[in-house]
């Protein structure tokens, strides 16, 4: 029987083993089970090609050609979607106005992270009186109605902000108002989140370690804290996307958004607007590119939410 | 034994919790007085214990000696430097010098880092070695120390077992080279089989590097092996300290004898045989303790002085100390 008894193969100490299965990994394998959210990475993959791809096709410049001789014109293998109410070919239109509306979507989501995060995470870590200041500050900007405000602050300050240059694309002055005000006002929900996970991380037992290390305050929340809170965070920013890009569509829409001749989804539907029944082209396009965009995105949104979930990470497969 | 070095010097140390009321305006209605006027002194290279029921303090006690929390009174001085006076980049650069071993093996280790990260934290931070190479060198020789295979730690903390991860946060307390470490409890979670290993583990590193424990207990019998005096806590005050060997086999203060009367004899004989002190009622609300000597309303021998009067704290034999009135 002895000469069953082998030796286990102990591995050499100079060898250091690789990381396992990182947790990115993990949540991409769990992501993929996900159905509809892998069809909403793909849809928003096309979007992202076909707002970006489309350039190569359609020259900015022919996007804002007005000849009101094909005024309303349907369908057609020149005009592809068609033309609008002056003229314009209304798939060039729907290519650079999705750069605006996707590009809008992004920058609005960086500014509500990095102010949702940053007024989070001092509340919830400092506690005390910043932290009721600052929860009091987030309330009282929950108070006001958002759509009223993007109506008003776009209304004012959409003319007061010269045009700018970016990629080689002209920007009315509008766009960052857009971006800013969508920005600044739709933080307090992330703010909150990050907050409550603050707060419950705080009291860990890793964190007392951490100050019993003698480490900094700024690196505790950031390094610390901060990527123990990541899922609700990455979920959120995911959803804020397309909140963005509604919310763009729907100031737009009602005329005090992005501006013409800059085009966006939303403020094409604006034009649309009179013509629902005698020339629905004029909406169907821009309509069915903000349905689909938004939908995916919340589909990759519920997506990652169940890849995220912490309770389900432990169980590897 | 007189020429010992005092290394931590605990001067009635208080730590009292508000207790707030109210939504926009916070008013204290009282306080929870987790530690009230505690004091003793840490001598280099001994392990003192700190024993007490759940909730008594002790490991807020730990606590406020770490300056985690700030005490509301005393003082803690530690290598000639009042540590309730010192702040900042100060306070942080005496944190060398004094580590933490925490209860909880599983909360304790940060979840998304690798065990090179956590451990050599405190060599990064305090800058103590810098470069990848000699911070991961000394990584892997303190994983050797602490019994830990050194070439598992690019591994995550959830890949351990309690023990392991134990022996993670030892090794993590030991890299910046302490003098000192407050061990809160650190085998009560722990499987008994395993709370002998971290426990011999600790006495090793004593004896190879020369570290000063405070060890915060209520396994008495643990206690009884691992330190050199114990100091028995109740309700926020320290009651009895002594020797060890001099405080288990002569206990004075009636709340010593009724927690050392409940420590399990591995003989059914001798069981049958003891006396077995049960005390009455709870432990009352530290936010309202009673008045007089704190022990009074569960004290088996409580005169009417103990109500009135606190008792005062007073050397009854060499180095054996004690609060009571009746003793």
């Amino acid at each position: 029987m002895e000469t069953n008894v082998t030796k286990t193969n102990i591995p050499a100490i100079s060898e250091v083993e690789k990381p396992p299965l990182l947790l990115s990994q993990l949540v991409f394998l769990r992501f993929k089970r996900h159905k509809m959210a892998v069809a909403g990475v793909f849809i928003l993959i096309l979007m992202i090609c076909y707002a970006i791809g489309g350039t190569f096709f359609k020259t900015e410049a022919f996007s804002l050609v007005t000849d009101t001789s094909i005024r309303l014109n349907a369908p057609s293998s020149v005009h592809l979607f068609g033309t609008d109410a002056v003229g314009r070919d209304i798939l060039a239109r729907t290519i650079y106005g999705g750069q605006i509306s996707l590009l809008i979507g992004l920058i609005a989501m960086i500014l509500e992270v990095i102010v949702g995060v940053l007024i989070g995470a001092i509340a919830g870590y400092y506690g005390g009186i910043l932290d009721s200041i600052l929860m009091r500050f987030t309330e009282a900007m929950l108070n006001i109605p958002q759509i009223p405000l993007l109506l008003v602050l776009g209304k004012m300050l959409s003319d007061k902000i010269s045009p700018i240059s970016l990629f080689g694309r002209q920007f009315s002055g509008s766009v960052i108002v857009i971006i800013a005000v969508i920005g600044l006002t739709s933080w307090m929900g992330l703010a909150r989140i990050v907050r409550a996970n603050f707060l419950s991380l705080r009291e860990q037992e890793f964190v007392t370690a951490a100050r019993c290390t003698g480490t900094k305050n700024r690196s505790i929340i950031f390094e610390h804290i901060l990527p123990n809170t990541m899922a609700p965070i990455i979920v959120s920013a995911t959803l804020a996307v397309a909140n963005a890009i509604i919310s763009e569509a729907y100031v737009s829409f009602l005329g005090v958004g992005v501006m013409p001749p800059t085009a966006t989804w939303g403020n094409m539907l604006n034009g649309a607007y009179n013509y629902i029944e005698s020339a629905p082209w004029l909406w169907i396009f821009p309509g069915s590119l903000i349905v689909l965009t938004v939908l995916s995105i919340n589909f990759i949104g519920d997506g990652l939410r169940d890849a995220l979930d912490p309770r389900a990470l432990t169980q590897a497969e | 034994m007189t020429d010992r070095q005092i290394l931590v010097s605990v001067k009635r140390l208080k730590k009292y919790f508000p207790i707030t009321r109210g939504i926009l305006i916070q008013r204290e209605v009282g306080s929870v007085k987790a530690v009230d006027d505690v004091s003793f002194d840490i001598y280099e290279g001994e392990t003192l214990g700190l024993v007490g029921e759940s909730g008594c303090g002790k490991t807020t006690c730990g606590r406020t000696l770490m300056q985690l929390y700030r005490p509301t009174g005393g003082e803690v001085w530690f290598d000639g430097v009042d540590l309730t006076k010192t702040k900042g980049q100060n306070l942080r650069q005496m944190r060398k010098k004094m580590q933490m071993i925490f209860q909880d093996p599983y909360a304790s280790l940060n979840p998304r880092w690798t065990i090179a990260r956590i451990v050599g934290e405190s060599l990064r931070v305090h800058k103590i070695i810098t470069g990848k190479k000699a911070q991961d060198d000394r990584i892997k020789q303190l994983l050797e120390l602490v019994q830990l295979n050194p070439s598992q730690l690019n591994r995550y903390p959830h890949e351990f077992s309690g023990g392991q991860r134990q022996r993670i946060g030892v090794a993590r307390a030991l890299a910046s080279n302490p003098d000192f470490i407050v061990c809160d409890e650190p085998i009560s979670a722990l499987d008994v089989s395993i709370q002998a290993q971290v426990v011999n583990l600790l006495e090793d590193l004593q004896d190879k590097v020369g570290l000063t424990y405070l060890f915060i207990a209520h396994d008495l019998s643990m206690v009884r092996h691992i330190c050199d005096r114990v100091a028995v806590m109740y309700l926020g005050v320290i009651v009895e300290s002594g020797q060890r060997d001099e405080l288990y086999d002569h206990p004075l203060h009636p709340y010593t004898k009724a927690l050392l009367s409940a420590v399990p004899i591995p003989d059914p004989r001798a069981t049958r045989a003891r006396h077995r002190i049960i005390l009455e009622g709870d432990v009352p609300s530290p936010a309202n303790p009673p008045k007089g000597c704190r022990f009074h309303p569960r004290c088996p021998i409580a005169g009417e002085e103990c109500k009135v009067i606190v008792p005062e704290w007073r050397e009854v034999a060499s180095e054996h100390w004690v609060a009571c009135h009746k003793v």
